[in-house]
Parts: C-alpha cells; sequence; structure tokens
C-alpha cells in the first residue's frame, strides 16, 4: 500500500466520474493543443515561405490576394505586368535580387511556376531524383507534387487552366517530369517548376517568337527574350532588398512611379493574422471554458465525495493517519486527476491532427506533422497540475480538519 | 498498561447553550486483560473509548499509556502512538470500500508508518479463517466477515491495546459468538489489552471483568 495506490483506488472506485472528469478536461486540453500545433505550424510555414522574399511586386489589385498568389500560391493573380518593366525595377540599385513568377495553370491542384533557379534556390530545394527543369516544357516536381499524383521522371502530362482540378486542358502541349525535389517543409513542396518561357507556350494561340536563337541583348529575368520585348508579361516579380533604406523607399518608389503595385509579406500576413486571430481567440476561449467546467466539476466530486468519505477519513485517522497525509491525499487525487486529464488531452489533441493529415489531402499539402510537441503543451501540463491543486484545496483543508470523534460517534 | 485518573468530559448541546459534564471512573488495565465496558446508550461508551485511544482530548484528567502521558504528546505523536499501539475495531463501516481485504490490512502498518509484510497478512487472515477473502473487494463480504476483517486489521500492526465499539451488536448470535471469541482470542495472543464498549447483553457472559458506567 502507498498513497499512490490509495488514490487509484479510490479514483477506480467512481470509474465513471473518474472518467466523466478526465474527458470534460481532456476535450478542453486536446482543443487548445489542436490549436498550438495549428499556430505554431503555420506561423512556421508562413515565415518559412516568405524567407528571402521581402517585398512581392504584381498588377494593382488587393497586396493581401498577391501575397497570398505569389508566396503562399493559395490565391489567383492580380493581373499581368510588363517584362519589360520587371526588368527595369529588377535592376534598381536597391534590390538584391527579383525573381520572376509566371503563374496561370495546375495540374490536378498543384500550381505550376514559371521562374527560374533562384526561386527554388531561395528555399534550398535539393533533388530527390533526376534533374532540374532546363528547356521549356520541362519541369521539377515538389515532393507532395510527385507523392500525391503519382507522377514520376520521364511520364507526361498536361496542365489545365486555373487552380482547379477540372479547368480547361491545355491538351496541344504536354509537360514532361525532369525532376523531383526532396520534401523541403515549405510551399515549394506542392508546386511545379518549369520555365517562364513554357507558361507562355502552353497559353500562347500562335507562337510570336518563332526563332530558337539566342536573342542579342536578352532580358535580365527571362534571357531567352531580348530584352525590352514589349509584349511578353508576367505575374510577379519576388523582391529581396539590398539593405534596410530600400524598406523605405522601394515600395513607394513601385507604387507611385510605377503601374505596378507592391506589397510586403511580412505586412500583409501581420494583417492577416489580425483578422483571423479574432476566431482563433474565440475557439481558444471556449477551450478555456471547458476547461473551467471541467475544473468545476473536479472540484464538486472531490468536494460530494469528500462527505462520503469524512467517515473513510476519521477510520484512517483512527490508524494513524496524520491529517498531513489525509491533505496531501486529496489534494494528490485532484492533481493526479487533472495530470491524467491534461496528458489524454494532448495525445487526443495530436490524435485529432494525425487523423486530418491522413484524411484530407489538404492537411497534406500543407506539410502539418502530429507529431512535433511545442513547450506550450509542457506549459498547459504544468497548469493543469495547478488547476488539479487548486480544486482540491478546499476539500483537502477540509479533510485536514475532520473531526474524528465527531465522525465515529455518529454526531 | 493503561490507566487513567479523573477523567471528565463536557457535552455541548446542539445550540451550543446548555452543556453538561460527565466523570468517568478510573481504570487500569494490563497487557493480557479483557474488559467489558458496559452502559447505555449515552451514557459516555464512546466517548471514554475515544478519550483512551487519543481521539479525542478530555476536559480533565490524566491517560498513561505504557506510563506516558497522551496530553503531553503532539498531535503527530498522538497519531503514531495510535498507529502503533491500538487497534480500533468499530461498530460497522469501518473498511474502506475502495481497497480489497488485503489492501485494507495493509493501510494499517502504511498509516501507521511501519514496514507493510504481506506474511503477517495472510498469517492474520488464517487466523480468522478468511484466507479465501483475502483479494475480495469489501461489499462482497457478509457482515460476519467484515467484522473478522475489520479485527483482522485491529491486531495487524501487534498493537497493546485493542478498543471495540459495539463489535457485536451488528450481528447475528452466531457471528456475534464468533466475534467475541476471535477479539479475546487474539487480544491473548498478541498479549494485549482489550477494552470491549457495548450494551450487547449476550457478551456479558463472556467477559467477566466489567467495568460498568
Amino acid at each position: 500500500m502507498s498513497i499512490q495506490q490509495l488514490i487509484w483506488n479510490y479514483l477506480k472506485a467512481k470509474k465513471l466520474n473518474t472518467g466523466l472528469n478526465i474527458l470534460l478536461l481532456s476535450l478542453g486540453i486536446a482543443m487548445i493543443t489542436l490549436l498550438i500545433l495549428f499556430n505554431n505550424q503555420l506561423e512556421e510555414k508562413m515565415t518559412n515561405n516568405s524567407k528571402g522574399i521581402d517585398l512581392v511586386v504584381g498588377a494593382k489589385g488587393s497586396p493581401l490576394q498577391q501575397i497570398l498568389c505569389s508566396v503562399f500560391h493559395v490565391d489567383f493573380p492580380t493581373g499581368n505586368i510588363k517584362l519589360r518593366e520587371a526588368d527595369r525595377l529588377a535592376k534598381h540599385r536597391l534590390v538584391k535580387y527579383a525573381i520572376p513568377l509566371a503563374l496561370g495553370d495546375s495540374y490536378q491542384g498543384f500550381r505550376v511556376v514559371g521562374t527560374n533557379r533562384a526561386y527554388s534556390s531561395i528555399y534550398q530545394a535539393d533533388l530527390a531524383s533526376g534533374g532540374w527543369w532546363e528547356k521549356d516544357l520541362e519541369v521539377t516536381l515538389g515532393s507532395a507534387v510527385a507523392h500525391l499524383t503519382k507522377l514520376k521522371v520521364g511520364d507526361r502530362f498536361e496542365s489545365a487552366h486555373g487552380l482547379t482540378k477540372d479547368g480547361h486542358a491545355h491538351d496541344e502541349n504536354k509537360y514532361v517530369v525532369r525532376g523531383i525535389l526532396k520534401k523541403s517543409g515549405t510551399v515549394i513542396d506542392e508546386l511545379i517548376l518549369t520555365t517562364i518561357s513554357s507558361v507562355w507556350k502552353v497559353h500562347e494561340e500562335q507562337v510570336i517568337n518563332h526563332n530558337d536563337q539566342m536573342p542579342i541583348s536578352p532580358s535580365l529575368l527571362v534571357p531567352s527574350v531580348e530584352a525590352g520585348d514589349s509584349l511578353r508579361e508576367i505575374t510577379s516579380l519576388l523582391i529581396k532588398y539590398k539593405n534596410p533604406i530600400a524598406a523605405i523607399q522601394l515600395p513607394r518608389f513601385i507604387n507611385t512611379q510605377t503601374s505596378m503595385q507592391a506589397a510586403s509579406p511580412a505586412f500583409e500576413m501581420a494583417r492577416l493574422f489580425m483578422l483571423l486571430g479574432v476566431g482563433a481567440d474565440a475557439l481558444m476561449g471556449f477551450a478555456y471554458v471547458l476547461i473551467f467546467i471541467s475544473g468545476l466539476s473536479i472540484f464538486i466530486a472531490l468536494y460530494n465525495s469528500l462527505k462520503e468519505r469524512r467517515y473513510d477519513m476519521a477510520i484512517m485517522r483512527s490508524m494513524g493517519a496524520s491529517r498531513g497525509l489525509l491533505f496531501k491525499t486529496i489534494i494528490l487525487e485532484g492533481s493526479i486527476l487533472t495530470f491524467i486529464g491534461a496528458s489524454v488531452g494532448i495525445l487526443l489533441g495530436h490524435a485529432v491532427l494525425v487523423f486530418f493529415v491522413l484524411i484530407m489531402e489538404e492537411g497534406q499539402k500543407m506539410g502539418l506533422s502530429a507529431g512535433i510537441f511545442y513547450v506550450e503543451e509542457g506549459v498547459i501540463l504544468a497548469g493543469s497540475v495547478v488547476l488539479g491543486i487548486f480544486c482540491s484545496l478546499l476539500p483537502a483543508i477540509q479533510a485536514y480538519r475532520v473531526n474524528i470523534h465527531n465522525v465515529l460517534a455518529g454526531s | 498498561m493503561i490507566a487513567t485518573q479523573g477523567l471528565t468530559h463536557r457535552y455541548h448541546s446542539k445550540n451550543g447553550v446548555l452543556s453538561h459534564e460527565i466523570v468517568f471512573p478510573d481504570l487500569a488495565v494490563e497487557r493480557g486483560e479483557s474488559f467489558l465496558l458496559l452502559g447505555n446508550s449515552g451514557s459516555g461508551k464512546t466517548t471514554l473509548l475515544h478519550l483512551l485511544g487519543g481521539l479525542l482530548r478530555p476536559l480533565t484528567g490524566k491517560i498513561e499509556i505504557e506510563k506516558i502521558d497522551i496530553a503531553s504528546l503532539s498531535e503527530t505523536e498522538l497519531d503514531r502512538m495510535r498507529g502503533r499501539q491500538i487497534g480500533f475495531v468499530f461498530q460497522r463501516n469501518h473498511l474502506i470500500s475502495a481497497l480489497t481485504v488485503k489492501n485494507n490490512l495493509l493501510l494499517a502498518p502504511f498509516l501507521a508508518g511501519e514496514k507493510q509484510h504481506e506474511e503477517r497478512v495472510d498469517l492474520v487472515l488464517d487466523e480468522l479463517g478468511l484466507r479465501e477473502k483475502k483479494n475480495a473487494m469489501i461489499f462482497e463480504l457478509s457482515q460476519g466477515q467484515a467484522q473478522r476483517v475489520a479485527i483482522a486489521r485491529a491486531i495487524i500492526n501487534k498493537p497493546s491495546l485493542i478498543l471495540a465499539d459495539e463489535p457485536t451488536s451488528a450481528l447475528d448470535d452466531k457471528n456475534c459468538d464468533q466475534v467475541i471469541e476471535l477479539l479475546n482470542k487474539v487480544a491473548m495472543e498478541n498479549n494485549a489489552a482489550l477494552i470491549v464498549a457495548t450494551h450487547d447483553h449476550r457478551l456479558k457472559s463472556r467477559l467477566t471483568k466489567q467495568i460498568i458506567l
């Protein structure tokens, strides 16, 4: 017999009560855990995805849409910008590097991105098999694309217009898979990378530039075309500042002096989080209400069981138990109960995420992982134990004060 | 081994205004002796037992157990003394229903802060004919069996004093005989003093040394 065994037997003797309290607490904790997992991983993803991109330049429109489209690849472009203008901006003295993007097509919901190798290098992407895209209509697949579409090196496929699975198919020009990337945990896992001119080629009814010769003075962003080409357009330009002054001057310059629009990922994301934060806060609040109710329920359970156990307590005192031991027993019982509830809740939160990732394609696309434990979860566990101690304090004080004689004499 | 001198206790009525005092006769009980504490309901039998067991502090008077004045003991020392020297047997509801028979018995040395020996549990259960009930839950026991488990628990720490409060009044004649016989036997075997408080007339013929309140 030990104090743990004694408590365990008491908890076991009231299976229904114990189970209900654990369930109630674990639901609240699971909800908080899930929110923590989502929030942290989304934030990590967002920072990882916008690393190396200080500014996105595109056609005028919604800046948030521009960021969602060109950095996270979840929205549609705001329009196109002239390659000639983009070229001019890329040469600006405050620009460290500028990466062109040409968007428009997708394959089974995965976006085809016309760009250059600089794009894959900002995500430090590595090849898992095959090679990099070089010629037109060659593509390199992100790991999630390869995994979910089952495409292999050498396979051919045709892209569809838009981002949906059943867009108009461009069946005249087929892409060929040159290589597949290693998993990087960034947005590039969900992209199909190719050259800018491939995207042009797929969309042009008649190919404008028929000669395959190298241009005399190539464009900075797309070397396969002549600099100053007045017809070619791209979707957007990802810019890295050369120095901090650029952060002040460049966006203003672009927004006032050109027909293009500049949007900062950091700023737009902060704005988005502020808007979404209300929903997350509401869920968090609901979770805290659940935890509060379970705390109350544990308190009531302990308080009621104490009434039934007054006799037990007096008997134990008659057998030599000190007041302190009874106090400790009740406190431990409360905290063990909340500890179990919190542990179950945390595991439940992770289990829900495992389920989400397994069942929903979106979960896999987002690259969420249920195997990561955050410091906050440790804090929750510790907090729950504190909650248990708090809820059992009053019953424990009553146990401490049990008047043995009165209880045993039945008066 | 236990002796009292001039014990009194003050009762308070429910509203706390009226109170009356009760004066207990002095008594001295040696190891191996068995006493019957007789008296009508309300005569203070339970109160006296609680005073003797240190569950209640007297208004005046002195209680010596093994030559130690228990008034001089602190609350914790009193708890320890109670756990090691005294075994209680109550009328009913005195086993912890959340625990098995075995764990109810092991609770005694645990709470008294002594080593727990399972052989001692087996020995005591054997002695009381409860071997097959070792792993039973309390609700599976009959009243007679429950009372025997209570006796087992009272003697497992080899106390020098056994205090029994109406141990037989909830039992039928057969179980009553068995329980008082066992109490007597185990008290003798453990060389303990036994005091049985009761108004049960069936016991008068079984224990000849009597104290009447």
